[in-house]
């Protein structure tokens, strides 16, 4: 789909390139989605090898970072890319930086799968798994957006940070009272508080990414707009 | 206290220019110009800030240089060309038959793509619009030529050889030369059609680094195929396209986020 004409460019070099740094924009994307997905099934499958993978693999995220950011300073020297070329540009720049951040949280949320639950604390990653769940689809779904170009997709993820908000405040009472009863298990209670905190983390990065697709799209910068304002620009 | 909270917060955003918040110099009526029974100028509406830089931008034959030409009535000059509709500078409309055109060309300076000196000294090139008008005071002149050089950013090159031929210059002294001509004479406006584009890059920004210092006193028009160069030195670019004013915006807006699908197409280079 290339609602912007993308690759219209006069330039088929200019459109190969924009294509090339799409592409491995979603290719990054992908690898995320991969990791996030990987951390939660090490934790429900306690999967130890699993979750070491993860961490492993957070390398290749970073990698995936630089080489992209290279590519849109690269273009932005030889191109001098203006309006929605220039936006596209912008766009990646801040959602990779994200994307890397998002894979920082995988890591950290793998390493809770490296601890070692009684039966008690096993409800306890239920919940975690939930939340995990439903921030691994707004991931899948603002990627999906951004490919789209999707500005209407990209909003709905935007309001479904509030859900990720609420499960997360929900989480943390359970937790608290989980360690008041038992305070031995402090230190592990904390590791998952940690990832629950890693998790809300990741909706927070997605509706910055949502707010980058309505910039790309619309050319209004919504970062910090309250929700009627941003619905507002988005559709206007 | 709120010294230091002051300081924390981050500036506002630059503002956007906006049209309607500037004084007017020139102002386009309804006018169309025809080269014989050609259309080349359907019905342009528009108005030019005072000392700001304005850009024209658009493909070969869109009209841009046919436009800037209206502004000193340069076009009275081609037999097959009329126009119909009205250009007010500062309220007067320049179309009047009452209007002296000499007087309207000292007022609304040009400046060409090729440099065109005159087979003459820099000092004469300099000083021939105020010969022209009678000047003889050799200590008029020569303040004159000093500060409309130092004007155009060329007095420090030239100073010890005045009285050379302005041939001998390269190109974008002689094209700097030229500009210095045209402010002698101090007009108004200064139309600069495509003046960097025979130029080398070094001598490209330094004609861009004058047209931004020369903005405080003047209100320019510039014509360019460099749609960087339109970036860079305007404050306003108007995007033209087969004859008609397709788009007039704040440069900044017209750069990141132009209204128009054609004028998108146009710079970032895709075929519409």
């Amino acid at each position: 789909m290339d609602k912007m004409n993308l690759t219209k460019h006069i330039s088929s070099q200019f459109n190969e390139e924009i294509e090339q740094v799409r592409n491995h924009v979603m290719a990054m994307g992908g690898l995320i989605e991969q990791q996030l997905a990987d951390a939660l099934n090490a934790i429900a499958s306690s999967n130890a090898e699993l979750a070491r993978q993860v961490i492993a693999n957070d390398l290749k995220v970073n990698d995936w970072e630089i080489k992209i950011d290279h590519e849109c300073t690269r273009i932005i020297a030889k191109r001098q890319p203006a309006a929605s070329d220039l936006r596209l540009i912008m766009a990646i720049i801040k959602t990779i930086s994200d994307l890397e951040r998002i894979g920082d949280e995988a890591e950290r949320i793998a390493k809770v799968a490296l601890e070692s639950f009684n039966s008690a604390q096993q409800d306890l990653l239920v919940n975690l798994d939930n939340m995990g769940r439903h921030v691994a689809q707004m991931l899948h779904d603002v990627l999906d957006a951004f490919a789209r170009m999707d500005v209407e997709a990209a909003l709905a993820v935007h309001r479904e940070d509030k859900k990720v908000d609420r499960e997360y405040e929900a989480i943390t009472r359970q937790l608290m009272t989980y360690m008041m009863e038992d305070p031995r298990s402090i230190p592990k209670i904390m590791n998952v508080l940690w990832s629950a905190r890693s998790m809300e983390r990741i909706g927070d990065r997605c509706k910055n990414v949502a707010e980058y697709i309505v910039f790309l799209v619309k050319g209004k910068d919504v970062r910090h707009a309250d929700d009627e304002k941003l619905e507002q620009d988005a559709r206007s | 206290m709120k010294m230091n909270q002051d300081k924390l917060t981050a500036p506002p955003v630059e503002t956007e220019l906006k049209l309607s918040d500037e004084k007017i110099k020139l102002q386009v009526n309804d006018l169309k110009l025809y080269y014989g029974d050609a259309l080349a100028l359907k019905s342009v509406n528009m108005t030019i800030p005072e000392k700001r830089v304005t850009a024209f931008i658009g493909p070969s034959g869109c009209g841009k240089s046919t436009l800037l030409r209206c502004f000193n009535r340069m076009n009275d000059l081609v037999d097959i060309c009329r126009i119909e509709g009205q250009i007010l500078m500062d309220g007067q409309n320049i179309y009047d038959p009452k209007i002296d055109v000499a007087e309207l060309r000292r007022q609304v300076g040009m400046v060409f793509q090729k440099p065109n000196p005159f087979p003459k000294s820099i000092y004469e090139n300099v000083a021939y619009g105020l010969r022209l008008q009678g000047v003889k005071d050799k200590r008029i002149l020569d303040e004159v030529v000093e500060t409309s050089l130092k004007g155009a950013a060329l007095w420090n090159e030239v100073k010890d050889r005045l009285h050379d031929n302005a041939f001998g210059l390269s190109g974008g002294q002689q094209q700097r030369l030229v500009i210095a001509r045209a402010i002698a004479i101090e007009p108004e406006v200064l139309l600069l059609d495509e003046p960097a584009s025979a130029l080398d890059p070094i001598s490209t920004l330094k004609i861009e680094e004058l047209i931004y210092e020369l903005k405080d006193k003047y209100t320019i028009v510039i014509v360019t195929h460099n749609m960087q160069q339109a970036a860079r030195v305007s404050d306003y670019t108007a995007f033209m396209y087969m004859g008609d004013l397709i788009e007039f915006d704040a440069t900044n807006k017209m750069f990141t986020n132009p209204s128009q699908q054609q004028t998108e197409d146009y710079i970032t280079g895709r075929f519409g």
